[in-house]
C-alpha cells in the first residue's frame, strides 16, 4: 500500500506480561529468595505446592499485523483481555512492544479508559493547555481552539476548578472535548462512552464521524458496546488472544465477534449434545435442533421477529404440546417467558416446528434464551417433556438513545395521555 | 507530517533530546505547575520560599553555630548556613523529586505520551527557580557584610557558580533516577530515600566547613562527591573552603557516572514501567 495513504502501520507487534507478582515484591524478599537459590535451598517465597516458577508470562499481543489508511473509522472489538488495551497502548507509546514495529504517521490524541492525561492539580483550563502541549501545538493554536473545547464539553461554569473535584461524567466529557479538537491527526478512543449521559454520547459519536468524513482524521474505536461500533465504523477489526481473527466490514466483524463469545454455530444448534433438564426418554420427546430461521448471526433489530424452527423426535404419540421460551438477561436475571398455544402433533418420528416470537417489546441488550415443551395437566399445571436451560443466545441491537441501566430491557405498551 | 517509529529495538543512550526541545512548552508548563500546586492554598504564599529556609537557617544558627560551636571558617553565621542551605536543599530536592518520577507520575504516564524526561527537566528547572528566588536573599546579606569587611567573596570566580549549579543539578538528577527506576520495581526504596537524604546531609559539609574535620576524617568526607562542590561553592561566594583538585576532578568522574548509568537506566524503564507500576 502506498505510503502517503497509511496512518498507521503495524508489523507483527507482539508484546508480553509478566503474570504473578514478581514486580511488585520488596526489595528485601527478592534478597531473600536470592539469597536462598543461592545456597541451594527452595525457595521461601515461592507459593507452597506451586510447581510452576512464579514469573509466568503471556502473550497480550501475539503477532499483530495492520495497515490503517488516513480517514478510516476503525472499530477495535474483542472480548475482555483480547488485547485491545494493549494494541492502544502501544500506538499512544504508553508502553513499548516487545516485538515488532509501529510506524505512525501523524501526532495521536488518545483518550484511554475513563479519563485521558489530566493532570489531577491542575484546572480543566490548565489541562487543555498541557494536552495541547503534548500534541505539540503552540499557545495561540490552543488559544484558538478553546472556545470550542469549553462550547463542546459543557463545562464552562467549571473549567477552572481542578479535575479532581470533576465528577467520572465530567472527566468523561472534558477529555473527549480535549482528545477531539485538539490537531491532531489520528484519534484513539477506548470505551470513552461508557461513562457519559446519552445526548453526549450521540453528540461523540457524531464529532468522530465528522472528524473522519471532514478533517480526513483517522479514528480508532474500542467499545464493548456493538451499536456504536456501527454507528461509527466503516471498518472493524476482531482480536481474540492477541490476534487478529477478522478485518474488514463492521456487519460481518460483530457477526464473528458474536459467533466468538456464543460458540461456533450461534444460529443452527445440534441440542442433543447439550445437556437436557429432562433426559426425555421416558416422555418420549426429545428436542434435537434449533435453527434461527434465515439468519447468519443472532443479533436482531428491534421490532424483528425471532423466528425459530425447532426439530424434535417423538417415540411414542405426544399429548397437546406447550412449547416455552424464557427470556434470562446477560446478568442471568430471569426476564419474561413466553407460551405456545397447546400444539398438536399426530404420530412418532421426526418432526420441525416453526416457533414464532415478536420482539416488540424487547428494547434492547443480550438474552439467553432457554426453550421447553411441555405438556398440561387437567387443571393446567405445566409439566415439561423436555427442557433445555440456556439453549442459545441473542442480542437486541435497540436504539442506541435506550439506556438499559435507566430503561430497563422491555418496552411496555405505550403510555396514554390524555 | 510527523512520522513516529516505534521499534521493540532500543538504542541505550538516545535522549532524544531533540523531542525534549519540542516539548518545551510542557516541561515550562510543568514547572510553573509546580510552584502553583506548592502555594496555592497558603496565606503567604511564594513567601514560604524565604521564610522556610530562613527559619531552618536560624535553628542552624543556635543548634550548630552557638551550642554546637561548629564554627564557620569565619563567615558570619546566618550567612554561611542560609546560602549552605539553599545549596543543598536545591541538591536534595533533584535527587527526591526525581526518585520519585516513576511512582508519582504513573497516572499521567498511563494515559498518555510525552518524553518521560520532561518531567526530570522540570523538577530540576523548578528546583533552579527555588535556588534562585533564596540566592536573591544570599546576595543581599551577601553585599551586606561584604561593605562591612566582614566577608570577601571571591569575585572572579563567580562565572564558576553556573557550571556548580549544573554539576549538582546532573549528579541529583542522575542519583534520583537510578533510585526512581529501581523504586518502580522495590517499593521499599522511597522510603529510604528520605533517610538517606539526611544522613547524605550530615556526610556533607553544609552545616560545619570542611575544615572543621581533622585530616582522616577530612578524607573520609572527601569521597562524598558533593563535599568538593560544596567548597568550591562556598569560595566562590564567601571567599573561604578546601580547593583541591583530586576531589574535584573525583566529583566530576562520578557526576558523569551517574548521569550515564541514570541515562541508560532511564531509557530501559520508561519504555515500558507503566506494566509494573
Amino acid at each position: 500500500m502506498d505510503e502517503q495513504e497509511l496512518a498507521l502501520r503495524i508489523r507483527g507487534v507482539r508484546k508480553q506480561y509478566r503474570l504473578g507478582v514478581i514486580d511488585r515484591r520488596t526489595l528485601q524478599a527478592e534478597l531473600q529468595s536470592r539469597w536462598a537459590l543461592w545456597r541451594g535451598r527452595e525457595d521461601p517465597n515461592r507459593r507452597i505446592g506451586s510447581a510452576e516458577p512464579v514469573n509466568r508470562s503471556f502473550w497480550a499481543l501475539d503477532g499483530i499485523d495492520l495497515d490503517i489508511r488516513r480517514g478510516e473509522r476503525v472499530g477495535i472489538i474483542g472480548a475482555n483481555g483480547a488485547g485491545k488495551s494493549t494494541l492502544l497502548k502501544l500506538i499512544c507509546r504508553i508502553t513499548a512492544p516487545t516485538a515488532g514495529e509501529i510506524d505512525i504517521w501523524g501526532r495521536v490524541s488518545s483518550m484511554l479508559e475513563v479519563g485521558t492525561g489530566f493532570h489531577r492539580e491542575m484546572t480543566g483550563r490548565e489541562n487543555i493547555y498541557m494536552n495541547g502541549s503534548i500534541l505539540g501545538m503552540s499557545r495561540d493554536e490552543i488559544d484558538s481552539r478553546l472556545e470550542e473545547i469549553i462550547d463542546f464539553s459543557e463545562l464552562r461554569a467549571f473549567i477552572d476548578t481542578p479535575v479532581k473535584r470533576y465528577s467520572s461524567g465530567m472527566f468523561v466529557k472534558l477529555a473527549f472535548s480535549v482528545a477531539a479538537h485538539l490537531s491532531s491527526e489520528i484519534m484513539i478512543m477506548d470505551e470513552v462512552l461508557a461513562v457519559g449521559d446519552m445526548a453526549f454520547q450521540q453528540k461523540c459519536l457524531e464529532r468522530m464521524r465528522r472528524a473522519a468524513d471532514e478533517e480526513g482524521r483517522t479514528v480508532l474505536y474500542v467499545s464493548h458496546n456493538m451499536s456504536t461500533i456501527r454507528q461509527l465504523c466503516d471498518r472493524c477489526v476482531v482480536l481474540d488472544h492477541g490476534r487478529v481473527i477478522f478485518d474488514g466490514d463492521t456487519e460481518r466483524a460483530i457477526a464473528s465477534y458474536l459467533d466468538l463469545s456464543l460458540g461456533e454455530n450461534e444460529v443452527d444448534m445440534d441440542l442433543r449434545e447439550k445437556s437436557h433438564q429432562n433426559t426425555g426418554a421416558e416422555t418420549g420427546l426429545r428436542m434435537t435442533r434449533l435453527c434461527l430461521e434465515g439468519r447468519v448471526n443472532a443479533v436482531y433489530a428491534s421490532g424483528e421477529p425471532l423466528c425459530m424452527r425447532l426439530s424434535l423426535t417423538l417415540t411414542k404419540p405426544a399429548p397437546p404440546l406447550h412449547f416455552r421460551l424464557t427470556l434470562r438477561t446477560e446478568a442471568d436475571v430471569g426476564l419474561a417467558t413466553a407460551w405456545s398455544k397447546p400444539f398438536s402433533i399426530e404420530g412418532t418420528g421426526d418432526r420441525t416446528v416453526r416457533l414464532t416470537l415478536p420482539t416488540d417489546t424487547l428494547a434492547k441488550g443480550c438474552f439467553y434464551a432457554s426453550i421447553g415443551v411441555y405438556r398440561s395437566d387437567e387443571i393446567g399445571r405445566m409439566f415439561p417433556l423436555d427442557h433445555l436451560s440456556r439453549a442459545f443466545k441473542f442480542e437486541i441491537s435497540g436504539a442506541p438513545v435506550w439506556n438499559t441501566d435507566a430503561h430497563g430491557f422491555l418496552r411496555l405498551p405505550e403510555l396514554k395521555a390524555e | 507530517m510527523q512520522h513516529i517509529h516505534i521499534s521493540a529495538k532500543q538504542r541505550p543512550f538516545d535522549l532524544c533530546l531533540g523531542e525534549l526541545w519540542q516539548y518545551r512548552s510542557l516541561v515550562w508548563l510543568f514547572t510553573r505547575r509546580s510552584f502553583k500546586v506548592s502555594y496555592m492554598q497558603t496565606i503567604l504564599g511564594p513567601l514560604w520560599l524565604i521564610i522556610n529556609p530562613l527559619l531552618t537557617s536560624l535553628a542552624y544558627v543556635v543548634l550548630f553555630g552557638n551550642i554546637a560551636k561548629l564554627g564557620t571558617d569565619g563567615v558570619p553565621q546566618l550567612l554561611f548556613y542560609f546560602s549552605g542551605h539553599a545549596i543543598w536543599s536545591f541538591f536534595s530536592s533533584c535527587v527526591s523529586k526525581n526518585a520519585a518520577t516513576f511512582t508519582s507520575n504513573a497516572y499521567l504516564f498511563g494515559r498518555v505520551y510525552f518524553p518521560r524526561l520532561v518531567m526530570p527537566v522540570s523538577y530540576v528547572l523548578s528546583d533552579l527557580i527555588r535556588y534562585g528566588i533564596q540566592m536573591l536573599l544570599v546576595l543581599a546579606l551577601l553585599f551586606w557584610y561584604a561593605l562591612h569587611g566582614m566577608v570577601t567573596p571571591a569575585w572572579g570566580a563567580w562565572p564558576l557558580l553556573p557550571l556548580v549549579l549544573v554539576q549538582l543539578g546532573v549528579m541529583g538528577m542522575g542519583v534520583g533516577v537510578i533510585v526512581s527506576s529501581l523504586t518502580t520495581k522495590y517499593r521499599d526504596l522511597s522510603i529510604l530515600v528520605d533517610f538517606g537524604m539526611t544522613l547524605w546531609l550530615y556526610a556533607t559539609p553544609v552545616v560545619y566547613p570542611l575544615s572543621a574535620a581533622d585530616v582522616g576524617l577530612r578524607r573520609l568526607l572527601l569521597i562524598n562527591p558533593v563535599t568538593a562542590l560544596i567548597e568550591l561553592y562556598r569560595h566562590i561566594l564567601l571567599g573561604v573552603g578546601q580547593l583541591e583538585p583530586a576531589p574535584l576532578i573525583w566529583s566530576w568522574v562520578f557526576t558523569l557516572a551517574v548521569a550515564l548509568a541514570g541515562i541508560l537506566i532511564f531509557n530501559r524503564i520508561e519504555r515500558t514501567f507503566i506494566d509494573t507500576v
